[in-house]
């Protein structure tokens, strides 16, 4: 980790010695700030200044954003790209495993991610087993290598997963045998079981801590890498993010919760979440869901696109998650839905795709709004970002633009001659390869 | 927000307690599709037809007048593939009735398995959508494709054209999926293999369907009706057409060459790669069913907006296309396909035209469905701007001249909830 704090520092390095970077004659949506037409103005990686009329300091350079929409970048709290494996389900506990260690830099979906504006996802494990792998968060710096990707610094987070997808393998179709759970009642006790060691193995440590503070001799339990993430859950020390879709599995990991002392910081999907808003809200916990899918699978025969509105409506921090590499390009289509379907304002809906989010992670000391001293992650929008017509034109992170529509378009040209030519290349040596090779008899 | 959703549902339902499929809609923008938009605008039904479009149309004695000032009138939209009716919950098997077992099935048909109670339909039309082929699926050919109206008692009265199209799913090479190769993928050259074998397969079917065509018309004594082969009758006569799902380069060249072949009118849906191929569409008069365009590319190495752009650069190369939606749940999603393609180039008024008459063209209903033109079935929509953009509201919807419900499960669920204590 140190050595990736490093090659993380090192990919900054460039950024910090570029200009101050002006965006101007903008509609700026700050989200947390109100919106106004004016500047933002970049260094070193951070916002530094933003309003109506702000000293330009010389030598910035200068992004012309007239007519033209800034926003902060897209944070996308459920995904699966950039990832070399999704699922370790072979087992019903897997939270030793990390998605950190599978990163994969060069997935292209980071790319058209980063195109439709997205500038911050979670990458998280699958809901193959009830209690799931931990996640990396990562930052769309398309180019840079799986280190220099990372987040940095994001709170760690662990995957649980309910109902249809961690019983699933419980009833299997094919030849593989049946493993626990079978039910949502297993997938309780699969859950309930797993915090029972865990606070069983925390106790244990700090009863070997006692001992060796009062000067008593005592041998140290064995170190347990499934129960270590489970520890830092019940310490408060790694957030909670979990897949649930019906009403009934949402009330029971918040009841389980409440019992082992935690916080539910997302429940991820959350389709029937409008039917226990009131508790959700309650349990202080967020809510990540999809705008309008439903009918796909009988735990979303009752779901509905106004979901996030009512969610909203109660009192829930509501946030939306794509889940998908081509949603993940359109989250701003996505927010739109909320203002459809159940009327949420345009800001609101916003909210559920940057600030929202950005807490559901706990980096909203760093990401989703425009304001002082945030890291200087935006997105500039041709038209509103929630006009069906609104085409991403430039993505800023960390102050350095990371995709500008204008130069992928004059690039497009080379690369294909690039193809052409490393394909003429290829077909070339075949030729030579297949001419007949005198081998010794 | 709820007053207004009460308004439609009282408005919708004095409208169906005087049983009356006559009215004047007036005061709003009228967007006939294939004509310019009228301001202030009106439009006059009678027993279900557009009778008459115009800046100025007085109001016949006893006729209904709704003032839809400020409003929006489109016709209404068309699916051009679905599974409406065909399929309620997608991994729920017992809920699916859009495939069959075997690789030559034309003699089933979608329109007698659409269930009128599916809740996709109202979902769907809720957002605009009056109309929709529902598509069987399946390996080969797959059975007779139904376009239908997203009202009905039966499938009966919801059919337009109950046999629309032959569905062919023309054979695939999966050599790739995703950026990076699979353990366990079929090599290529198998996969090759297999491709050409059930492309043999495939015209030796259609043979045998022409041998039975001569058979039957030298009527010899004892000929016995083959039920599949009869299916396959209007097809080879050009009276129906084939409409071809193919995605990739290489499936759609070999599609239009076996249709060349075979001299079959064919649609290809689905043509994710018809932009590679455009020049040779265009040549043949191939109309084209496109989507999803909110679609990742189907290269690593292409465009991250290929799939946005396609649409213009085949309606700049000359070709005609209607957009569908390839789905039931997002089926009411459909006006944004057109949307990206609008928003990456393709003009705006060729965008609702694939969502409306383009596709009544396709279908050959453009007598009955496709735009507000007198003696058309009087399928409108009524909205407060664009239905291209997600935040514009469908405030109505008329199927056939009869004012639909545009409540749903969705909208039930929600208001019970917000209810709740």
């Amino acid at each position: 980790m140190r050595r990736a704090g490093v090659l993380l520092m090192a990919a900054l390095l460039p950024a910090l010695a570029a200009p101050p970077v002006v965006i101007r004659n903008a509609n700026v949506i700050t989200i947390t700030k109100g919106n106004f037409k004016g500047s933002v103005l970049l260094r070193d990686g951070k916002i530094e200044a933003f309003g109506e009329k702000i000293v330009i300091p010389s030598g910035a350079e200068i992004i012309d954003a007239a007519g033209q929409y800034v926003m902060p970048g897209i944070i996308d709290p459920h995904s699966h790209i950039a990832s070399e494996s999704v699922n370790e389900g072979s087992i019903s506990v897997s939270s030793m495993v990390t998605i950190e260690d599978v990163l994969n830099p060069e997935d292209i979906a980071i790319y058209r991610a980063l195109a439709g504006g997205v500038t911050t996802a979670a990458i998280m494990h699958g809901s193959a087993n009830a209690v799931g792998g931990q996640s990396a968060v990562i930052k769309m710096r398309w180019g840079k290598n799986a280190a220099g990707i990372l987040f940095g610094n994001a709170k760690p987070i662990l995957k649980l997963a309910l109902g249809e997808n961690p019983k699933r393998r419980g009833n299997p179709t094919g030849q593989t045998p049946p493993r626990y759970p079978a039910s949502r009642m297993g997938v309780e006790d699969v859950i309930r079981q797993a915090f029972t060691e865990a606070r069983n193995y925390r106790d244990a440590w700090r009863e070997y801590e006692a001992k060796v503070k009062r000067g008593e001799r005592a041998l140290p339990p064995r170190k347990d890498l499934k129960l270590e993430p489970l520890v830092e859950v019940l310490e408060g020390k790694r957030l909670v993010h979990a897949h649930c879709y019906r009403a009934d599995e949402i009330l029971m990991i918040l009841r389980l919760a409440d019992e082992f002392g935690f916080r539910i910081h997302a429940l991820v999907h959350a389709l029937e979440g409008y039917k226990v808003a009131k508790e959700i809200a309650a349990h202080n916990a967020g809510a990540t869901t999809f705008s309008d899918w439903w009918a796909y699978k009988m735990e979303v025969a009752d779901a509905i696109p106004y979901n996030a509105a009512l969610m909203f409506k109660k009192g829930v921090q509501v946030s939306l998650n794509s889940d998908d590499a081509e949603l993940m390009r359109r989250l701003n289509l996505e927010a739109a839905k909320v203002v459809k379907y159940g009327g949420v304002s345009e800001n609101d809906a916003l909210a559920m795709i940057t600030i929202m989010p950005a807490r559901q992670l706990g980096i909203e000391d760093r990401v989703g709004s425009i304001e002082i001293g945030k890291d200087a992650d935006l997105v500039i929008f041709d038209r509103h970002p929630l006009s069906s017509y609104a085409k991403v034109q430039k993505v800023i992170i960390d102050g350095e633009v990371y995709f500008d529509r204008d130069r992928d378009a004059t690039e497009r040209t080379a690369r294909e001659r690039e193809k052409k030519a490393l394909i003429e290349k290829a077909r070339e040596r075949q030729k030579q390869s297949a001419a007949p090779a005198r081998r010794p008899s | 927000m709820t007053r207004t959703l009460l308004l439609i549902v009282l408005c919708s339902f004095s409208l169906r307690a005087a049983n009356s499929d006559s009215f004047l809609l007036r005061g709003g923008t009228v967007h006939p599709v294939s004509g310019p938009d009228i301001p202030n605008g009106a439009v006059l039904v009678r027993d279900g037809r557009i009778v008459e479009v115009g800046a100025k149309i007085a109001a016949p004695k006893g006729v209904r007048i709704i003032d839809v000032k400020g409003l929006h009138v489109y016709p209404g939209l068309i699916d051009s593939a679905s599974q409406i009716g065909l399929s309620e919950i997608g991994s729920v098997r017992e809920t699916n009735d859009a495939a069959e077992i075997g690789d030559f099935n034309p003699q089933v048909r979608a329109i007698i398995a659409i269930n009128p109670a599916s809740e996709h339909i109202p979902v769907t039309r809720a957002n605009g959508i009056t109309s929709a082929i529902a598509a069987p699926t399946g390996t080969l050919v797959a059975g007779q494709a139904a376009l239908i109206h997203l009202d009905g008692w039966t499938w009966q009265e919801m059919a337009i054209a109950p046999s629309a199209a032959m569905v062919l799913q023309f054979p695939v090479i999966q050599a790739r999926s995703g950026s990076r190769a699979r353990t366990g993928a079929v090599p290529f050259a198998e996969q090759k293999r297999n491709y050409e074998r059930r492309i043999q397969e495939l015209r030796r079917f259609f043979e045998d369907a022409r041998r039975y065509q001569k058979a039957k018309a030298a009527a010899p004594a004892g000929f016995e009706t083959d039920l599949k082969y009869e299916a396959m009758l209007p097809v080879l006569e050009g009276k129906l057409p084939l409409v071809v799902q193919a995605a990739r380069e290489r499936a759609i060249k070999d599609a239009i060459a076996f249709a060349e072949r075979e001299k079959l009118r064919i649609i290809i849906s689905g043509a994710t790669d018809a932009w590679r191929v455009a020049a040779d569409l265009k040549a043949r008069n191939i109309p084209l069913i496109l989507g999803p365009t909110l679609a990742l590319p189907a290269e690593e190495d292409d465009p991250y907006d290929k799939p946005f752009t396609a649409p213009g650069e085949l309606y700049r190369a000359g070709v005609k296309f209607a957009f569908g939606s390839f789905s039931t749940q997002f089926a009411r999603n459909l006006p944004y396909q057109a949307a990206a393609a609008v928003a990456f180039g393709l003009p705006y008024e060729e965008g609702l035209k694939a969502l409306t008459l383009n596709a009544a063209e396709i279908w050959g209903v453009a007598d009955q469905i496709g735009s507000i033109d007198m003696g058309k079935w009087a399928d409108l929509i009524v909205t407060d701007g664009d239905p291209l953009e997600v935040r514009t509201q469908v405030k109505m919807a008329f199927i056939k001249g009869r004012a639909v419900d545009l409540s749903n499960k969705h909208l039930r669920l929600y208001q019970k909830y917000l209810e709740r204590p």
